[in-house]
């Protein structure tokens, strides 16, 4: 589909709200895990130290890069700034940059 | 179509500002956690901090936002995608489907939540 890169950042806001409904069960069972007990919390360490959970919590990470830079243009944009034709554009396009490198960085943390 | 009966604060501007209400909330919070974990904790420093009162003020803060903000944007999904537009009477059914689970699953994050905050 051929569409400006403000419906793309736009669409991948919406998808990855969606996403982050579901991901925020990882993240609650995660906390549970943490604060039950020491042993728990060990489990939970030695869980995390896998591959694929390494894989999870990166994508979920991802969607929550991604949303909150997102959101934080929309409130951007709500203060007045960027409103215009180039100005949604070019806003889009530091939104994509700035996920990727924030991405990429959590990416690197993770493992 | 009647929609605005299922939307959070039944107005489109209301629901605008608890938008972002509720995103900076929760911002703060994944933030404020984000660094907490990037200096690294063992389970003494990261029980104690989730014992303080404020801790726990701050977390189901978050949780209440989330269960908000998640009712506000997954709405704006549904009657965007679900309606009776583009699906004809399906569409009205499978909106109000997905509203049930989504609030089923909202209040369920919310009482997990508060079980775990208290409960440890």
């Amino acid at each position: 589909m051929r569409l400006p890169v403000t419906a793309w950042t736009s669409i991948a806001h919406r998808a990855s709200g969606v996403f982050l409904f579901a991901g925020m069960a990882v993240l609650i069972w995660a906390l549970d895990a943490s604060l039950s007990s020491p042993e728990s919390f060990a489990e939970l360490q030695e869980c995390l130290a896998s591959p694929l959970a390494k894989l999870v919590i990166w994508a979920v990470v991802a969607g929550l890069i991604y949303h909150s830079v997102a959101g934080v243009k929309h409130l951007v944009m709500d203060l007045g700034v960027g409103e215009t034709m180039e100005g949604g554009t070019r806003g889009a396009q530091i939104v994509i940059g700035v996920s990727v490198v924030l991405i990429l960085l959590a990416g690197v943390w993770i493992w | 179509m009647v929609t605005a009966v299922t939307s959070m604060g039944r107005s489109g501007l209301s629901d605008w500002l608890m938008q972002r209400v509720t995103a900076v909330v929760l911002l703060a919070y994944f933030l404020f956690v984000g660094f907490v974990l990037l200096g690294g904790v063992d389970y003494a420093a990261w029980k104690e901090l989730y014992s303080q009162t404020w801790m726990r003020i701050f977390s189901l803060m978050a949780l209440l936002s989330l269960a908000a903000h998640a009712w506000v944007g997954l709405w704006a999904v549904f009657t965007d995608y679900l309606t009776e537009r583009l699906m004809g009477t399906t569409g009205n059914v499978l909106r109000l489907l997905a509203q049930i689970v989504c609030g089923i699953i909202v209040f369920s994050y919310v009482v997990w939540g508060i079980q775990i905050l208290w409960g440890f």
